[in-house]
């Protein structure tokens, strides 16, 4: 039980230096930062291949100034990365245009490969990106800053629940396969599937029924439809320094390279 | 403030028909404490969700000098604070901080305020420390105490506990024991730990399918056997309630008076 939650743990919260100058940022900051790499990375097409360069800059040296090793930001991008690309591994082969390459039985195209590497960099930038966010911005954090930027109450609210209660139901999870594996269930072939439809039917419902029960104790502490907030963001000189650097090294990046093929 | 509690005839139905609470009389005096045992499905819980309005049945009830009423709600739930069962369904916030600051906040207060008031809720379960960290990060019993911070920084004047120890190991037992005996309320302790009302509650009450079937001293209801075994309780073997050292309380009125101040909420009535 713990082993699991050590493990999310490890691949959550905090790394790096937390007293560093990006840690430090207000998280509209950094999650507008965010958004303006992801942006740039995904608006510019293959034969601007060098604003993927610029951006992918841009990312190590906030991962330098934040002081969080390359590794850490490898073990943590390696959860989702293989996802992404396992999506886009298929282009060359589906895509026409271009010439074509056999490699035995199979056909490559050019643009199909060049689409699969246009992917494939938008992917890794938008999830080192999102990464060196989680890793330098608490989740509470984040959260406050996605509410102070407009984001909808609900969606922040939703992701607030399902980020306190998660560990709680990994853990449930956890007790129902220990239960199972207790009495022996070895899952060989499909009909042994039926077990595990039925925990997830009782994992469901000790779920619906927690909601009831922090819905109940929200009441109790007077909640009245909404969430009051605590801490206030404030948006520093330094926020608008770093947002200034992000933008002024990016955009002008884009157009200029945009331009120039 | 007077913070009794009057329950007549109070009668509440499942959905499905069937009695939870049945002509329930009690009355519980401004600073007593009182254990309420009784077997499962006997309504404790139910119960304790009719004194702060979270369950309406039928009947008189009175709480903290107010009735229990929809035009009475916010009031209420200022005055009872009710600690779950499961510390896990009471931390809902992303932070120890966040949430101990929760009630204050929906009570209208001011930040500072309610940070006054996270402080010293969280000094008082010697919880401070935690303050920064995340709920999923504390052990069970630091949980608990957590909880109950979180009832405390509302000021309330009626403490409810629903199974204050379920899951907890014996030496966080033991620590839960010591601070509630140093919190001055009115207190109701839902159990099922007869020595753990042994040692804080001078008056016990057992509720059986909906109603009240016994009521007196501590002592006297732990001393009777068969009382507790007509009603699925019982006591540990060896233990004898007539040699444990009931908590003495912590100083006099005018003590209390001045660690809790009457409560102010703003927007109340």
């Amino acid at each position: 039980m713990s082993v699991g939650c050590n493990h999310m743990l490890e691949l959550t919260g905090l790394a790096g230096d937390p007293a560093s100058a990006i840690h430090r940022l207000d998280p509209r900051a950094k999650l507008m930062g965010l958004i303006g790499v992801t942006v740039v990375a995904v608006s510019a097409p293959f034969s601007a291949w060098p604003v993927w360069i610029v951006c992918a800059c841009v990312l190590a040296a906030v991962a330098g100034t934040a002081r969080i090793r390359p590794r850490v930001v490898w073990r943590r991008a390696r959860v989702i990365l293989p996802l992404v690309i396992f999506a886009a591994v298929f282009l060359p082969f589906v895509r026409p245009g271009g010439e074509t390459i056999e490699i035995g039985p199979f056909t490559m195209t050019t643009a199909g490969l060049e689409t699969f590497a246009g992917v494939s960099a938008k992917a890794t930038i938008g999830v080192v990106g999102a990464v060196l966010l989680g890793a330098t911005t608490t989740f509470p954090s984040v959260l406050r800053g996605l509410e102070a930027l407009r984001v909808p109450r609900l969606f922040v609210l939703i992701a607030a629940f399902a980020y306190r209660y998660l560990f709680v139901v990994v853990d449930e999870v956890q007790r129902m396969r220990a239960a199972l594996a207790s009495r022996a269930y070895r899952p060989r072939n499909l009909r042994h599937a039926g077990a595990l439809g039925r925990v997830a039917t009782a994992l469901f419902l000790r779920t619906y029924a927690r909601g009831e029960r922090v819905y109940l104790a929200m009441l109790s502490r007077g909640y009245a439809g909404s969430m009051p907030q605590l801490e206030p963001l404030s948006f520093a000189r330094a926020d608008a320094v770093f947002l200034a650097l992000v933008v002024g090294t990016l955009v002008p990046a884009r157009v200029l390279i945009g331009a120039a093929v | 403030m007077s913070c009794a509690v009057h329950a007549k005839g109070l009668t509440y139905l499942y959905p499905n028909g069937e009695r939870a609470l049945d002509r329930l009389e009690l009355h519980i005096k401004h600073g007593e404490r009182v254990a309420i045992l009784g077997p499962n499905g006997a309504g404790k819980t139910t119960f304790v969700f009719h004194l702060n309005g979270l369950l309406t049945g039928n009947g008189d009830l009175e709480v903290a000098g107010l009735d229990v009423c929809k035009e009475n709600i916010r009031e209420l739930r200022s005055r009872v604070g009710i600690v779950f069962q499961d510390p896990d369904d009471q931390l809902f916030m992303p932070t120890v901080r966040e949430d101990v600051a929760f009630g204050p906040l929906n009570l209208g207060l001011e930040r500072d305020e309610a940070l006054a008031r996270v402080a010293e809720a969280l000094e008082t379960v010697r919880m401070g420390h935690v303050a920064e960290r995340a709920p999923h990060q504390l052990s069970m019993g630091e949980r608990r105490r957590v909880a109950i911070a979180t009832v405390l920084a509302m000021r309330p004047s009626l403490l409810v506990l629903d199974e204050p120890s379920a899951n907890l190991d014996p030496r966080s037992r033991r620590e839960l024991i010591d601070l509630l005996a140093e919190i001055e309320r009115t207190m109701l302790v839902v159990t099922h730990d007869l020595p753990f009302a042994a040692e804080l509650c001078e008056r016990a009450v057992i509720l059986s399918a909906g109603c009240v079937v016994a009521d007196g001293s501590c002592d006297d209801i732990l001393a009777d056997d068969d009382l507790l075994a007509a009603h699925d309780l019982e006591l540990p073997a060896g233990f004898v309630p007539s040699r444990v050292q009931r908590r003495s309380r912590p100083g006099d009125a005018s003590a209390m008076a001045r660690l809790y101040p009457p409560l102010t909420t703003k927007g109340a009535a």
